[in-house]
């Protein structure tokens, strides 16, 4: 087994925390090889973010595939860089409220949530990746979804004001994802 | 133990605490960034300092300072910073003064880019500074070797009271991947080690039994014999060479690459054996000494053609492995550069193709 | 009979001076040991020299020393005094290297207030290396590389390195003095070892230059030198204690 996963979306929209999220719970809660590759640019904020994530049973060779199991796409920049390198078969998790597919691919699975909307309903747009995450996990199943809360109640040490907006954003995630199968 | 998730370059931090590192100083520079913020945080939680120098030469004359000092000292840069330290560099080595420190390599020449590559192999192998001195050079390719390498460079640098590079790249610096941790050295294996070095550190000592370190001498043939002495230090490195051989032994192709392009070739090989090729991998851990060895091993007889993989344009890793294989089978090559990485399955369709030959 | 003076010790024993007649680097040499000698740090004191005639202390002196590259000493006491504190730590540095290739090394370590000695050695002009122009050479004054002399235009001005560094805040002792009669070799030992007590003290970051000739280099005799101290480079560079808190 090995899955190739990218994240791709706006600096500020929470790319890398997803990776590092589930990478880190791949890393204490599976026996799998993981590795997460954030690509980097020049700049602080805005422009585009995307990072790789590889989750294997095997040791990984390359951190950056150039055929993705899976791609989660936040923004349309994301979606029209990195579509056509999905493989056949391959699962795009996109957030529909503000990325128009346009693509003819027909050989691939889309998960279509309009996250942003959803996020915004729940009354704070920061939660927008935690809410992608639970999509992508309670679709896939790729690592318990456990596991991923424990990696985000940890991360949120400290923060206690925030667990219940972030509960509620994954749990809803999960829920959707799940329906989607 | 339990593996963390953690990003190259702070485990490669962590792992020089844990070595004994006690002093470091740097200067930013895209993608090694977070060594330094490691080390500022770590340092003052185990009794160590850290200096944010006022550039790359500073930075790296404050370890010759520090080490000469009998403190374990590193410093880090990516490669036009490297080349800045080439100076304190060549003063460690003409000094003998043990150091470490890491190149998180990114694409040149010039200011280039700051994604990764492999550009500055010929800079790290031959010539890190003036005057003709070596170093033992290790190249990881995964965020564990570059802890276990970190970890083992300071012993090896206090061993031959000479410099060692860590030649790594963008990408093994800023993924992370779980990785074990050594285990921390004491306070007092770290006071014990300065203390084997008293006799030959700048900490003052009674008239008649200074210590004199010299990068430099005024006699020319004491210099020569110097130079002599370090000489027998470097060949006596030779059989050291560390090595990664992989499925070689019936092999026809053997892809050969160090550092994360010999990580993703291991993983090319892989697939290309599940298609039935019979292809083998050869990625030398120790750029310096070179594993000619490796290439010794190889039984010619059989291989159709060897694949140099790197990400580096024009070919740099190329000339050590023609040097290793003696025109013994044809050399072909895959290259990347640019901040670009090499394509695991760009390699197997070459992998293919010479497979067919 | 009774000794009334004596070499001092921190001088290798057989070593006769091979400095120019007429130098004044043997007598900074002195009076730094002398100096080493009287606060009895002698056997914990470490000498970082920088490039050209500084560099040649570490052959008269019998105390730890290390040569930086040119430029670096303060970079590399830096390392040394954070490493091991409770040593001293000065560095002695020409003005090729303390305020050419060094400026960087020289302002970031007094400005981050290390706790170090620097004895800087000002004599307008490259001595080594054979006279070429210093960032202190005087307007007017020839040098190999400025063979008409320095001019503004082209150069730019002498630096003052005392009150370059009188802007930072970090410093603790800044002073410039000389070593051309005995008044002032009184008043350049008293400094010197201010700066070392400040050390001793933790107070940070001292600097003592010290304007002296270079008789090859400025082509005169010893008496010219003396006359040229007093006549062209004190009115540029005037003596006495710029900082001391």
């Amino acid at each position: 087994m090995e899955n190739n996963l990218c994240i791709a979306g706006f600096g500020g929209q929470g790319v890398m925390t997803f990776g590092k999220l589930l990478a880190t719970a791949v890393c204490d809660n599976t026996d799998y090889n993981v590795t997460f590759f954030p690509s980097y640019g020049a700049e602080q904020r805005g422009g585009t973010a995307n990072c790789y994530l590889i989750i294997s049973d095997r040791e990984i060779g390359t951190p950056m595939s150039d055929i993705l199991d899976d791609l989660v796409v936040l923004n349309q920049p994301s979606y029209d860089k990195f579509v056509s390198k999905l493989k056949m078969g391959g699962r795009l998790f996109v957030n529909s409220s503000i990325v128009k597919p346009t693509s003819d691919r027909s050989d691939i699975q889309i998960i279509s949530v309009p996250a942003t909307d959803i996020v915004v309903g729940m009354g704070n747009i920061k939660v927008l990746n935690i809410f992608m995450l639970g999509v992508y996990i309670g679709y896939t199943e790729i690592v318990p979804s456990e596991s991923i809360w424990k990696s985000i109640m940890e991360k949120m040490a400290g923060k206690p004001s925030l667990v219940e907006l972030n509960k509620n954003a994954f749990e809803q995630g999960i829920e959707l994802g799940r329906s989607q199968k | 133990m339990a593996k963390v998730l953690m990003k190259g370059c702070e485990a490669i931090a962590e792992a020089a605490v844990r070595a004994g590192c006690r002093f470091f100083a740097g200067y930013p520079i895209t993608p090694q960034n977070e060594i330094p913020e490691y080390f500022s945080k770590r340092m003052p939680e185990v009794g160590g300092a850290f200096v944010q120098g006022e550039s790359e030469v500073a930075s790296v004359n404050m370890v010759y300072g520090a080490a000469a000092g009998g403190t374990r000292a590193m410093t880090s840069s990516s490669s036009p910073g490297i080349s800045l330290k080439s100076e304190g560099i060549s003063y460690a080595a003409a000094a003998r003064i043990p150091m470490v420190y890491v190149n998180v390599c990114r694409g040149g020449p010039g200011v280039g880019v700051i994604q990764p590559a492999q550009t500055d192999y010929l800079q790290a192998t031959k010539a890190s500074g003036n005057g003709g001195f070596r170093m033992r050079v290790f190249a990881p390719a995964t965020v564990q070797e570059a802890v276990n390498m970190t970890y083992k460079a300071f012993d090896y640098a206090d061993m031959d009271r000479n410099p060692v590079l860590i030649l790594s790249d963008g990408v093994v610096g800023t993924m992370m991947e779980p990785v074990e941790l050594p285990p921390m050295k004491s306070d007092d294996e770290i006071e014990r080690i300065k203390e084997s070095k008293k006799k030959i550190s700048c900490i003052g000592h009674p008239l008649g039994e200074r210590v004199w370190i010299k990068p430099g001498v005024w006699d020319t043939i004491m210099w020569e014999n110097i130079n002599k002495d370090a000489e027998k230090l470097y060949e006596s490195w030779a059989d050291q060479a560390e090595w990664e051989s992989f499925m070689t032994d019936d092999a026809e192709v053997i892809v050969t690459g160090y550092g994360i392009a010999g990580r993703i070739a291991r993983s090319a090989v892989e697939i290309a054996r599940g298609q039935g090729l019979k292809v083998g991998l050869i990625r030398p851990k120790t750029v310096y000494p070179f594993p000619y060895k490796a290439y010794e091993m190889i039984d010619y007889s059989k291989v159709k053609a060897i694949l140099d993989v790197e990400m580096s344009i024009p070919a740099l890793f190329l000339e050590d492995v023609k040097a290793a294989v003696k025109e013994r089978c044809p050399i072909s090559t895959y290259l990347r550069s640019g901040g670009n990485l090499v394509s695991r399955e760009e390699m197997v369709s070459r992998i293919k193709k010479l497979a067919s030959r | 009979m009774e000794l009334v003076y004596t070499r001092t010790k921190t001088l290798q024993e057989d070593k006769v001076s091979g400095f120019c007649p007429g130098c004044m680097h043997s007598t900074i040499i002195k009076l730094i040991g002398e100096v080493l000698e009287e606060l009895d740090i002698v056997e914990k004191t470490t000498l970082i020299t920088g490039i050209g005639c500084c560099g040649l202390h570490m052959d008269y002196v019998d105390y730890d020393e290390i040569t930086a590259p040119h430029g670096r000493a303060t970079a590399v006491a830096t390392g040394l005094k954070r490493t091991n504190p409770d040593r001293i730590y000065y560095t002695i540095q020409g003005d090729g290297d303390f305020a050419a290739i060094g400026l960087g090394e020289s302002i970031s370590a007094a400005n981050r207030g290390e706790n170090i000695t620097v004895i800087f050695v000002n004599n307008a002009i490259y001595g080594m290396t054979g006279g070429q122009m210093a960032p202190t050479t005087l307007l007017g004054m020839k040098a190999t590389t400025a063979q008409n002399g320095r001019n503004a235009k082209e150069h730019g001005y002498p630096i003052h390195m005392c009150e370059v560094l009188n802007q930072l805040t970090a410093p603790v002792f800044l002073a410039r003095c000389s070593c051309n009669n005995p008044q002032n070799l009184r008043k350049t030992k008293d400094a010197i070892k201010k700066a070392f007590i400040n050390q001793i003290e933790g107070r940070g970051f001292s600097m003592v230059e010290i304007v002296t000739s270079c008789l090859t280099g400025w082509g005169l005799s010893p008496l010219e030198g003396l006359d040229y101290l007093e006549e062209k480079m004190f009115p540029e560079y005037p003596l006495g204690i710029v900082r001391d808190i």
